[in-house]
């Protein structure tokens, strides 16, 4: 399997297959997060969500947000899904939890932007 | 109001905090940044997707987690800035003229001046493409402001033209919201953006990306209904029997970034036609003394890590400028694009620092070196497996390496290696 | 009940209808699209010509020359920019000095004044980077440019503020005359009643007019493309710069805008729909190709918008400017390609006479108040007008549009003006935010904001012009669907 890795603007062209032992054989990796990354890849892939919530009195409308960890690519929709329909209350400060255990991950949804009250 | 300061600094966005706070780290206080938007941060803070800060932080934050650290940091060492501020002249002298809501007309005497605007992109306008005027055809970066400052969706079913970063990014954005991306067409047999994006902003989702395809009408007198694409010759002219009509709401162009120096060139800065910004020496000091430039305002970035590190080299710049360091034009050795290179940053050295290059290919190429050379000799070189259009390329000058006999006329950095890759490895 | 009904909101539409405004009327203009000058008006070459090359005795030289001579006043009380940056018809060979003596006869019988053939020297010492090819030229120093749906807006502004009524969005379908020699209108919306009408319904002047019951002429649409660049290129000539006319019209021109862009076209292909704005590379190709032939510095870059309109040509070529002879209380102002909007002012008084002639002496209308006051300019003022105007209201100290350095307050007062304005084309042709290099992509989701704000239109509403044009579909999370994945 070719794999493009996605961990750093480097891009490197990974190939991986798993030998007969059930060993992955992994070639073209530049460091050690190059390899392990095929190997997850190559098994259950991860990502990181990243998304906007609506803001309740805030001095901006939306709160930017991410998993606090990757999640199984194939929870990003059911994941997105989740955020529909919420809305959060300014005060926010970056870090804070918007969603728990999104879809079941065991991640987090927490904030990347700091959104104040909003001053009238 | 009318002030004095010894450092203006033009923009709040990545290029203009980390070149604040860099003045700050050489012991210049009296520092006064100008940002146009109601926030600092810049484009960062519409930027909601990670992968910034590997270089610099070393570890993956998303872009308002980045400016906020920079933020942050200003706060805390407490250099003023103000928002809403739109600067509309600098002159020559570095008298920089601005306004806002709440001080009205500003006029500020600096020592120095940094310029850290940043860059527009190119619109459907400048690329002429035929057809109607319907609403539906934005740049990617507009879509993204819609999106995730506003919070709107530009529509449902998209076509993206041009591959660049912001493209990419947005691709998987407007999926992730449930709109369907039906193709991102690439006029170039290569993508222009980072291959770690093609493939988790497109290859994830099967978003179909057409290289040597561009769009060569735009459908619908109201709202887009559509797009014509067709495949391009070598001279990149739409080759007649391959249009495709192709049914959008939607068309998003991500074809290409302008330093927006308008500013720059009021203030009598030399430009450099092959980057749009201006022409710096390795402290990114432009033509005029006094007056810096860094980030995309100098020449486009895609990775924001860089554009700190810039920022931070023009920061020391400023801070030897007003301790007396002024080359004359004629002190400088030119540095130029040689075979293979589309342009260099800096683009003339004076040889009082180790010297960070920027450059970029002007096309794919694998397995070769890159040096810095006067023809005869090799100052500086590296080995570089491949490089792309898409991926700023960096080389370091030893300081010591100019040193010895012979008066050196002016440099050039080029590639040496195998001819560009054959374009069609790319399909 | 009318007494008038102007249907075309264009140049000459709303002239006409600031024409009748000074009289005691009641007047409504019919517009189909969502703002005026949204047809011919808005994609022209906004030049006011000097009136050589129009045949001598024609109605479209005698209304040229007149309105040419109408527009230091006009644009005077209307705050409308205009300049007399005169125009040069470039020859290059002695063909086409013959061309410019011919130009120069007409010109002279058609009553131009201050025309003069100049030598090649004299042309490039008066404009350096016209192609030093060049032979002669014909200078006619009344020629002059200005902003043609700026003129539009601020005749259809000073038509209401003095009692003329607007309706956009109601398309013209039917019209019929009642026994009682009262006309019927029906349109898209509602039905209008009306004693006279006023055909200036431009590409579809024809179209009108045989639903009145009139099918004497018929109007032909001919397409012109123009590419306008960044202001940049703003100096690149100071005079408007044309080659010798043809058979299809007065051929490419390069001209500085009054706003400080070059513009360049048009092409002209005529076309047989009346649709048809689309631009085409062919037709862009053309244009620049051309234009290298006037300026040969003249770069494929710096363009920052193409654009197409068509010119209305009807039979014959010339104006049709005249009671129906078919339909008793109908009256054309059709056939309106270029000059038209030169002629535009000259027109509105000739349809003004024509109503008289019909109706019996028109008794003025003594409240008449021919000024017209246009949106406050911040790039144009000085430092201390700034100033000034920021302290009074802080709304002017927020640049919204940055290449076109558009504050908040204009774009506030664009929208609490006389005609209802809510789209993003109608803020843009009316303050110029949008209409710079990055050609919106920085301040629309701004202008959208202070629309949302300003008149409670939700963004999912808002516009670029009108009907179906709206800038964003839906809300984000609107799209995400429950139990569907993404394919």
């Amino acid at each position: 399997m070719q794999l493009i890795c996605i961990l750093c603007p480097r891009g490197c062209h990974i190939e991986i297959n798993q030998g007969e032992d059930g060993k992955w054989e992994v070639k073209g990796y530049a460091c050690k997060r190059g390899r392990d990354y095929a190997i997850q890849e190559a098994t259950c892939p991860l990502r990181v969500l990243t998304t906007s919530i609506w803001v309740e009195g805030g001095n901006h409308r939306l709160v930017s947000a991410k998993t606090d960890r990757s999640i199984p690519k194939d929870k990003i929709i059911e994941s997105l899904k989740q955020t529909k329909g919420l809305t959060v209350k300014a005060p926010i400060d970056i870090g804070d939890v918007l969603i728990e255990n999104i879809a079941g991950t065991g991640a987090n949804l927490i904030a990347t932007r700091r959104v104040d009250i909003k001053q009238v | 109001m009318n002030r004095k300061t010894e450092v203006a600094i033009i923009g709040g966005g990545p290029a203009g905090l980390a070149a604040a706070l860099s003045c700050y780290k050489h012991g210049i206080r009296d520092i006064l940044i100008l940002e146009r938007d109601e926030y600092l941060g810049g484009i960062l803070q519409q930027c909601i997707h990670n992968g910034f800060g590997l270089h610099w932080f070393g570890q993956e934050l998303t872009g308002p987690e980045y400016a906020q650290r920079f933020i942050d940091e200003v706060n805390k060492v407490g250099i003023p800035y103000l928002l809403n501020t739109m600067v509309l002249e600098i002159t020559k002298d570095k008298t920089v003229y601005a306004v806002n809501p709440r001080h009205g007309l500003i006029e500020i005497e600096a020592k120095a001046v940094i310029l850290a605007m940043g860059c527009r992109e190119r619109t459907r306008g400048a690329l002429k493409i035929p057809g109607g005027r319907p609403a539906g055809v934005y740049t990617a970066g507009m879509a993204q402001r819609l999106i995730n400052i506003e919070g709107y969706m530009p529509g449902r079913e998209v076509v993206i033209l041009g591959s660049g970063d912001i493209g990419l990014i947005m691709a998987r954005r407007l999926t992730w919201e449930g709109a369907r991306v039906k193709m991102v067409c690439e006029i170039m047999p290569y993508s222009t953006g980072l291959i770690r994006n093609v493939r988790q902003c497109l290859d994830d989702y099967g978003i179909p990306l057409k290289f040597r395809h561009t769009v060569i009408r735009i459908h619908g007198r109201e709202r887009l209904e559509g797009v014509t694409i067709a495949r391009v010759d070598d001279r990149r002219q739409p080759i007649e029997g391959t249009e495709e009509y192709v049914s959008c709401d939607t068309l998003l162009l991500s074809v290409g970034l302008i330093p927006e120096n308008e500013l720059s060139e009021g203030a009598g800065v030399m430009l450099d036609p092959l980057t749009g910004g201006p022409i710096v020496d390795e402290f990114r000091q432009t033509s005029v003394p006094g007056i810096f430039s860094c980030g995309n305002v100098l020449h486009v970035h895609d990775l924001v890590d860089y554009v700190s590190e810039e920022a931070e080299i023009a920061g020391e710049g400023v801070y030897r400028y007003i301790n007396g360091r002024n080359p004359s034009a004629d002190d400088y050795l030119l540095v130029m694009p040689g075979n293979g290179i589309r342009y260099v940053v800096p683009q003339r050295i004076y040889g009082d620092s180790d010297v960070e290059f920027f450059f970029r290919p002007n096309a794919i190429y694998d397995k070769g070196v890159v040096e810095l050379t006067d023809g005869d000799r090799v100052f500086a070189s590296k080995k570089l497996l491949r490089m792309v259009p898409g991926q700023m390329e960096r080389l370091r000058l030893k300081r010591e390496a100019l040193a010895g006999e012979g008066k050196i006329k002016s440099l050039q950095l080029r590639w040496r290696g195998p001819d560009k890759e054959d374009d069609g490895a790319c399909s | 009940m009318y007494d008038v009904v102007i249907i075309g909101a264009g140049v000459v539409g709303t002239g006409i209808a600031r024409e009748l405004a000074r009289y005691k009327l009641n007047i409504a203009v019919l517009e189909a699209g969502s703002d005026v000058a949204v047809g011919s008006s808005g994609a022209n070459s906004g030049i006011v010509h000097a009136g050589y090359d129009c045949k001598p005795g024609t109605l479209m030289a005698r209304l040229n020359v007149q309105g040419n001579a109408m527009f230091d006043e006009i644009s005077r009380e209307l705050d409308v920019p205009f300049k007399r940056n005169g125009s040069l018809v470039l020859a290059f060979n002695e063909d086409d000095i013959s061309q410019l003596e011919l130009l120069m006869t007409q010109g002279i019988r058609n009553g131009v004044p201050d025309l003069q053939i100049l030598s090649g020297e004299e042309v490039l010492e008066m404009e350096p980077n016209v192609s030093s090819d060049v032979i002669a030229a014909l200078w006619a120093p009344t020629g002059g440019i200005t902003c043609p749906y700026g003129l539009a807006i601020a005749m259809a502004e000073n038509a209401a503020d003095n009692g003329v009524e607007f309706y956009f969005e109601h398309r013209v379908e039917y019209i019929e005359k009642k026994e009682n020699g009262v006309f019927r209108i029906v349109t898209s919306r509602r039905d209008f009643a009306a004693r006279y009408i006023v055909n200036a319904a431009g590409i579809n002047g024809d179209v009108i007019s045989k639903m009145a019951g009139d099918d004497s002429f018929s109007i032909h649409p001919r397409k012109g493309e123009y590419c306008l660049y960044d202001r940049k290129w703003g100096n690149t000539v100071k005079r408007t710069i044309f080659q010798p006319p043809s058979k299809m019209g007065k051929g490419v021109l390069v001209t500085p805008t009054v706003d400080g862009n070059l513009l360049v076209g048009p092409s002209a292909v005529d076309t047989d729909k009346r649709d048809d704005d689309y631009t085409s590379a062919e037709g862009l190709d053309f244009v620049y190709n051309i234009a290298l032939k006037s300026v040969p510095s003249l770069s494929g870059d710096g363009v920052i918008t193409v654009f197409a309109g068509l010119r209305a040509i009807a039979d014959g070529g010339d104006f049709i400017i005249r009671p129906s002879y078919k339909v008793e209380g109908f009256i054309h102002a059709a056939g309106i390609c270029s000059p038209g909007l030169t002629a535009a002012p000259a027109i509105a008084r000739e349809v003004a006479a024509i109503l008289a002639r019909l109706s019996g002496e028109l008794e003025p209308n003594k409240a008449f108040n021919p000024l017209r006051k246009g949106i406050k300019r911040f790039r144009d003022m000085d430092w201390e007008a700034r100033a000034q105007l920021v302290e009074e209201d802080p709304r002017y100290g927020r640049i919204v549009c940055r290449c076109e350095t558009v504050t908040e307050g204009e774009i506030v007062e664009a929208l609490k003006s006389k005609l209802p304005v809510n789209a993003i084309d109608a803020i843009k042709r009316r303050t110029r935010a949008g209409m710079g290099r990055c050609q919106g992509g920085f301040c629309t989701p701004r202008i959208m904001e202070i629309v949302e704000r300003e008149l409670g239109i939700p963004m999912e509403c808002i516009t670029k012009k009108g009907g179906s044009s709206r800038i964003v579909l839906g809300k984000i999370k609107d799209f995400l669907k429950e139990g569907e994945g993404i394919e």
